[in-house]
C-alpha cells in the first residue's frame, strides 16, 4: 500500500470516527442533560429504558425515525423539508476545524488531531454558524404557522444582537495567537491559556455564545411557554430530530470551540490530550446545563438591549485595551 | 432598596448594582448546585404505590344492599348526570314490582371519574372505588359490563336498604314504617 492510499484511508476513518463520536456525543448528551436537570430539579429524570436509562437515546432515535413526517398545509415544501438539514449539516461542519488532539504518527504516516487545519478556521466557524440561522429562519417562515413565524422572527433579531459580539469577542484571541487557523491559536496557548489573558473576551464570547444556541435564558426563538416550540413548531419525526440534533451537536462543538479559543484546546498536564479535550467540553457542558437549571428567559428586547449596549462596547473596548497593552509590550 | 430607574433618587451607584446582581446570580447558582447533591424527591410508580385515601375516586362497582339484592333501580339518574355519557343500562321490573337493569354498562374509556353518578344515586348503589390500576391496550375491553361491575358487598355504607324506606307498596298503618313519625292529629293541632 502506497503512503497515499495509507493517507487517504487513515483520513477517512478518523472522519468516520469524529462523525460517530460527535453523533454518539450528541445524542448522549440529551441524556445527560435530562439526567442534570432532573436531579437539579429534585427529579429523577429518565431512568427506564436500559440501566440508568442509558438506553434512552437510542429510544428517542427509534421514535423520532418512525413517526410520521407531516408537511403543513400551505407549508413552502422545498424549503419546510431542507431547513433542518442546514442547522444540523452546519452544526457538524465545524466541528471540522476544531482540533480535538496533538495528533498521532501510524508507520510514519502523520495523523494530526484535526479533521482540517484550515487557515481561516475561526471565520469558517463564524460563517457555518451564521448560516446555521437560517435554518431557523427559514423553518419558522416555510411552516405556514404564526407561532414558528414569531420564532422564526424573534430568531433573525436575536442574531442580529448577539453576532457582533460573538465576532468582536474572538478579535483579541486572533490578535494574541496572530493567525486564524485554530491549531495555531491552540498553539499560542502552549504557556498560558487564553482564559487568563482574556477573561473579558471569554465572558462575551460565552454569553453569545448561548444566545447563538438559543439555549436558555436565550432560547427566545423557542419559547415554549409563549410560542408551543417556536420555530420548530410544525416539525415532527426525524426533521424535529434533526433541529434537535444539531442544537445539542452544537453544545459539543460550543465546548470545543471554548476549549480551543480560551481553555487551551487539547492542552494540560498529566492526562492525554483527547481526555483533557473531552474534560474541558464536558465543563462547559455541564455550565450550559446549570445556566439552564437556573435562570429564566429573557425578553427579546432585553436581550438586544443587553447585546448593543454592553456586549458590543464591552468587546470594542476589550479590542483597545489588548491592543495597547500589546503595544506597550512589545517596545 | 434604592430602585435601579428612579430618576426621583437621582444617579445610581451602577457599581453597587452591578455588585446586588451578581450577588443575586451567584445565589441562585449556588442553590441549583446545592440541589444537584440531594436526593430526588420521586417516588417510582410500579416499585412505590402510594396508599390511597378510602374516598378517591377511580372505578367504579355496583354494590348490593344488606339483603344480598342488587342496590341499581334502574332510575337513569346517574346516566343523566354523566357529563361524559359513559353509562348506559336498560330498565326492567321483577315478578315482584321491583325495578332493576337487565343490562348496565360503563364506558371506562370515557369515565372522568368526576364522581357525579355516586352523588346523583337515590340507592346508593352506584360507588367509586380507589382501584385505579386497570389501563388496557385495547380500547374496546375498557367496557365493563354488569356482571364486571356487580360486587357483593355493600360498598360504603353495608347497611343502607332503600327498600326500607322508600319504592315498596305501604304494609300497615300510617307511622308504622322505618323512621316515620306518628300521624299528628290535625284537630288538636290547631293554633
Amino acid at each position: 500500500m502506497s503512503a497515499w492510499t495509507l493517507g487517504i484511508v487513515l483520513l477517512l476513518i478518523k472522519l468516520l470516527v469524529v462523525l460517530v463520536v460527535l453523533l454518539l456525543l450528541a445524542a448522549y448528551l440529551i441524556y445527560v442533560e435530562r439526567r442534570l436537570l432532573g436531579f437539579m430539579q429534585l427529579r429523577l429524570g429518565p431512568n427506564r429504558a436500559g440501566p440508568q436509562g442509558l438506553l434512552q437515546p437510542i429510544a428517542d432515535a427509534v421514535k423520532l425515525l418512525t413517526k410520521e413526517d407531516f408537511i403543513p398545509a400551505g407549508a413552502d415544501r422545498v424549503i419546510f423539508l431542507y431547513a433542518p438539514a442546514l442547522v444540523a449539516g452546519t452544526a457538524l461542519l465545524i466541528f471540522a476545524v476544531i482540533p480535538f488532539a496533538r495528533g498521532w504518527t501510524f508507520r510514519g504516516q502523520e495523523i494530526p488531531g484535526v479533521v482540517s487545519d484550515l487557515n481561516v478556521g475561526l471565520l469558517f466557524i463564524l460563517a457555518l454558524s451564521s448560516i446555521g440561522v437560517y435554518g431557523v429562519a427559514l423553518g419558522g417562515w416555510a411552516s405556514n404557522s404564526k407561532f414558528a413565524l414569531l420564532g422564526a422572527i424573534r430568531g433573525a433579531a436575536q442574531m442580529i444582537s448577539y453576532e457582533l459580539a460573538l465576532g468582536l469577542a474572538l478579535v483579541p484571541v486572533v490578535m494574541l495567537a496572530r493567525s486564524f487557523s485554530l491549531v495555531d491559536i491552540v498553539q499560542a496557548q502552549a504557556r498560558l491559556p487564553f482564559i487568563i489573558l482574556q477573561p473579558l473576551a471569554f465572558m462575551i464570547f460565552f454569553i453569545s455564545a448561548v444566545a447563538e444556541m438559543k439555549r436558555i435564558p436565550f432560547d427566545i426563538p423557542e419559547a415554549e411557554n409563549e410560542l408551543v416550540a417556536g420555530y420548530h413548531t410544525e416539525y415532527s419525526g426525524m426533521r424535529f430530530g434533526l433541529y434537535f440534533l444539531g442544537e445539542y451537536v452544537t453544545m459539543v462543538t460550543l465546548g470545543a470551540m471554548l476549549a480551543a479559543f480560551f481553555l487551551g484546546g487539547w492542552r494540560g498536564p498529566l492526562l492525554p490530550p483527547l481526555l483533557w479535550f473531552f474534560i474541558k467540553v464536558f465543563i462547559v457542558v455541564f455550565a450550559l446545563i446549570w445556566i439552564r437549571a437556573t435562570l429564566p428567559r429573557l425578553r427579546y428586547d432585553r436581550l438586544m438591549e443587553f447585546g448593543w449596549k454592553i456586549l458590543i462596547p464591552v468587546a470594542l473596548l476589550n479590542i483597545i485595551i489588548t491592543g495597547g497593552v500589546m503595544l506597550a509590550l512589545r517596545r | 432598596m434604592p430602585e435601579v430607574n428612579d430618576p426621583r433618587r437621582g444617579r445610581v451607584n451602577s457599581l453597587q448594582v452591578v455588585a446586588r446582581a451578581t450577588a443575586g446570580l451567584w445565589h441562585g447558582f449556588m442553590m441549583v448546585l446545592w440541589h444537584l447533591g440531594r436526593r430526588p424527591i420521586t417516588e417510582q410508580y410500579p416499585e412505590y404505590k402510594r396508599s390511597l385515601p378510602e374516598r378517591t375516586r377511580a372505578r367504579i362497582i355496583l354494590t348490593r344492599d344488606p339483603d344480598g339484592e342488587e342496590r341499581c333501580v334502574a332510575c337513569f339518574l346517574c346516566s343523566g348526570v354523566c357529563p361524559v355519557s359513559c353509562i348506559s343500562m336498560a330498565a326492567g321490573e321483577r315478578e315482584d314490582g321491583r325495578r332493576f337493569a337487565p343490562w348496565f354498562r360503563i364506558n371506562f374509556a370515557r369515565c372522568i371519574y368526576c364522581g357525579l353518578c355516586e352523588e346523583a344515586c337515590p340507592t346508593l348503589a352506584i360507588q367509586l372505588t380507589p382501584f385505579y390500576e386497570f389501563c388496557e391496550p385495547d380500547i374496546l375491553t375498557m367496557v365493563a359490563e354488569k356482571k364486571d361491575l356487580l360486587v357483593d358487598h355493600g360498598g360504603k355504607n353495608h347497611d343502607y336498604n332503600f327498600y326500607r324506606f322508600a319504592g315498596v307498596a305501604m304494609v300497615g298503618d300510617k307511622g308504622a314504617h322505618v323512621d316515620e313519625a306518628a300521624p299528628v292529629d290535625l284537630k288538636s293541632n290547631l293554633p
